[in-house]
């Protein structure tokens, strides 16, 4: 009789010795090195090491073959069901009608309870409407930029797109809004016209009327601007109207206008809804 | 010698012996394909073990503070607490940044296996009375993962996942009368508010993760007790189950595959890199970052919301949200089809009697048809979700590209599903035991009106079963066939 080979064992073994000596060396390589990847290779290759070495053992070693196990119907036998149906039932006689309607009743009472704490996650005050159709932006509300500083209509530069918030102690994501200088002349000329602006400068709110993500690419020669998420255009020199893309509607205008230091301010609010579309009339 | 003893001392005060002998002996079918639910629950494993890690350093708070660690490119800005620390796990912390990246990857794997699995159930039938109830539990196992892995890759409060945030208050927001007090519901108040992170904190780590555990034990609980289903072979009956003992081969091989998905893990999460949110930067409002793609489990949704045109109908002087359809009916009548498939088809096929042979997926032509077209259909929308970057790649424009996967969409599943069906039933008529061996006369009949009435081939018939001894305890009838 010829003796099993020992390669399984050997295999096995090998791979066993392998990974507590990827362990080891993870442990070095934790207290001496800060490198994720050298504690990743160390770690994930003692674990894979002891997976193949388990692997050898149970296919070759250990004891296998194909066996019968008798697999016990799950349908009850009829008597079965009686006697467990009938074990179900105990006291039910001793439960009368009214018991068990005012028993419901107070079921449902309670369960209505255990629902209504959940109220408790929406925001005290007013409702959501309320707060999705007012921004922070009044005729008369200074711009500033997200650092704090107040814009002035001769520092816009033509051509570029300045982000800029409602002048308050922290920037408001709902207002945000996007500000523009395009040539007055072609403003002029454009169906949409030079309503709201102040000089060639117009300002949009910046959040995409598809999903709401910030329309943070501006394309100065075709004037567009462009939604990063799922690339809405916008075509700035009529009313931010979209050409291409998923975005349903145009992008809210802010009517712009100057105060006497020359700092921009808003005149008036946003043109339409801001952000995306929600469940309302019109 | 010891294990003996302290075997012996345990069943001396628990009284095991007698139910470990049967519960040891029990007898699993041996099929690769049978391995995915297990690599499913290894993941979620290596989760929770690199999660309870990533706990005890993540801060879900979003009071500012000031980011003192050795990122340079952040060092002295204020952010919120929990970008902050999300940046220290991966730079300041001793082994943190493998933790955060094997943990993510694990669970890129943890729902990938899940789908897996999902699949050689749905093909293989083996959803069919009496495992309808394992069923429903596995596909409500599928929506808490992917909701466990939206809310985790969002909590480090970076500009990418923030983005995600937004897109998914637009979600909420399109949902016709409840939209906006689902928003402010889930979110606290209006985008962004100062309470999201925390609450997708508290899901994440303890409401999801215990459901998840609670359905994950129902379910191998239900498997136990109903035995495992096998594929038709010699010897193997609807009464009977044909594999290998529980102890020791095939225990030992489920560590095995245990401590390989945690090497996988391990090794992706330390040469791949994941989610590098220092690179994001810290969500702030008004700020964007592109291109911005969801995680893979996701991005069928967003690219359906790429697809969808800006259709915004009336109803009632109501206006219909654009984001409705593909981002809400969408996925909810994937999920409710998913849920019913069971039903469904018992409906059509007028099938009541339980089964505990599995088929091959080529007995069923129509189901792997319409399973071949579904997997397309949702692999489609997920290619759509990355058109902005295959643009670079291609030169051709955006626009164009939508339009040809808004045909795509619907006719390549169209196309895939009817080939399936093709060569399923080409397969069963055939001689021919593996697809690749069936000649194409085979197909080209099929495809003629006269074709189907050729010879079937069954599924190889049950052979009578083996006699079961008195101890009911499993025969060994020989090594594997």
């Amino acid at each position: 009789m010829t003796r099993p080979s020992r390669t399984p064992e050997l295999v096995a073994s090998a791979c066993f010795l392998a990974a507590g000596a990827a362990a080891a060396g993870f442990v070095v390589a934790f207290i001496t090195e800060n490198s994720p990847q050298l504690e990743g290779l160390l770690l994930g290759g003692a674990c894979v090491a002891l997976a193949l070495g388990l692997i050898v053992w149970a296919m070759h070693l250990l004891p296998s073959g194909t066996y019968v196990e008798e697999r016990p119907p799950m349908q009850p036998l009829a008597e079965v069901e009686k006697e467990f149906q009938s074990t179900l039932q105990r006291g039910g006689r001793q439960t009368p009608g009214l018991l068990r309607r005012t028993l419901m009743l107070a079921g449902l009472g309670l369960g209505v309870a255990a629902i209504v704490p959940l109220r408790s996650l929406l925001p005290s005050g007013r409702g959501p409407y309320a707060a999705l159709q007012q921004t922070a932006w009044r005729r008369g509300v200074r711009m500033m930029t997200s650092e704090g500083k107040l814009v002035r209509l001769d520092e816009v530069v033509p051509g570029t797109a300045l982000t800029v918030f409602p002048e308050a102690p922290q920037p408001q994501d709902d207002a945000t809004v996007i500000l523009l200088r395009l040539d007055p002349a072609a403003l002029e000329q454009s169906h949409h016209g030079a309503a709201g602006s102040v000089d060639g400068c117009v300002a949009f709110s910046k959040l995409c009327t598809h999903a709401g993500c910030p329309v943070g690419l501006y394309e100065q020669t075709s004037q567009e601007l462009f939604c990063p998420c799922h690339q809405s255009a916008f075509d700035v020199r009529e009313g931010a109207r979209p050409i291409a893309g998923p975005a349903p509607r145009p992008l809210p205008q802010l009517p712009l206008a100057v105060d006497s230091d020359g700092y921009l301010q808003a005149d008036g609010t946003f043109s339409g809804q801001v952000g995306p579309t929600y469940w309302r009339r019109g | 010698m010891i294990t003996r003893r302290v075997v012996r001392w345990l069943d001396d005060r628990l009284g095991f012996g007698s139910l470990a002998k049967s519960g040891l002996n029990k007898v699993f079918p041996d099929h690769w394909t049978f391995m995915m639910g297990e690599v499913a629950l290894y993941s979620f494993v290596y989760l929770l073990i690199s999660g309870v890690f990533l706990t005890l350093f993540f801060d879900p708070s979003e009071a500012k503070t000031t980011y003192l660690g050795s990122y340079d490119a952040l060092h002295g800005s204020k952010v919120s607490a929990a970008y902050s620390s999300s940046v220290a796990l991966s730079y300041d912390v001793r082994l943190g940044l493998l933790m955060r990246q094997s943990h993510h990857w694990a669970a890129l794997l943890f729902i990938g296996a899940i789908v897996v699995h999902l699949a050689r159930i749905f093909f293989t039938g083996a959803f069919r009375r009496p495992r309808e109830i394992n069923w429903v539990i596995g596909v409500t196992l599928l929506l808490l993962a992917l909701v466990n892995g939206f809310a985790g890759y969002s909590m480090p409060d970076d500009l990418l996942s923030g983005t995600g945030l937004r897109i998914a208050n637009g979600v909420l927001l399109s949902i016709p009368v409840i939209g906006a007090w689902a928003s402010f519901l889930v979110f606290g108040s209006e985008f962004p508010g100062q309470h999201i992170i925390p609450r997708l904190y508290i899901a994440h780590v303890l409401i999801v993760p215990a459901l998840i555990a609670a359905l994950i034990a129902a379910h191998m609980a239900i498997l136990v007790r109903q035995k495992h289903s096998q594929f038709p072979g010699p010897g193997r009956t609807e009464h009977n189950v044909v594999g290998s003992r529980l102890w020791p081969g095939y225990t030992v091989k489920s560590i095995g595959l245990m401590f390989a998905v945690f090497g996988a893990c391990l090794l992706l999460g330390g040469l791949v890199q994941i989610n590098p949110v220092w690179l994001w930067g810290p969500f702030e409002p008004g700020s964007v970052t592109g291109p911005a793609q969801p995680d893979w489990y996701v991005g069928w949704l967003d690219g359906a919301l790429r697809l969808y045109p800006p259709w915004e109908p009336h109803l009632f002087g109501y206006r219909l949200p654009s984001l409705f359809v593909p981002t809400v009916v969408l996925p909810g009548l994937t999920f409710l089809v998913l849920y019913l498939w069971p039903f469904l088809e018992r409906l059509f096929t007028k099938d009541r009697a339980p089964h505990e042979l599995l088929e091959r997926p080529r007995d069923r032509p129509l189901r792997l048809a319409l399973g071949v077209a579904a997997f397309t259909f949702y692999g489609l929308l997920l290619a759509a979700f990355s058109l902005d970057v295959v643009t670079r790649f291609t030169g051709l424009s955006v626009t164009a590209l939508v339009e040809v996967f808004r045909v795509v969409v619907f006719a390549v599943p169209a196309l895939t599903g009817l080939i399936a069906f093709t060569l399923a039933r080409a397969l069963l008529h055939s001689e021919a035991p593996r697809l690749l061996e069936v000649a194409w006369s085979d197909v080209v009949a099929e495809m003629t009106p006269s074709g189907g009435s050729r010879r079937r081939s069954e599924p190889p018939a049950a052979v009578a079963a083996v006699t079961v001894p008195e101890d009911h305890l499993p025969v060994d009838v020989g090594p594997a066939p």
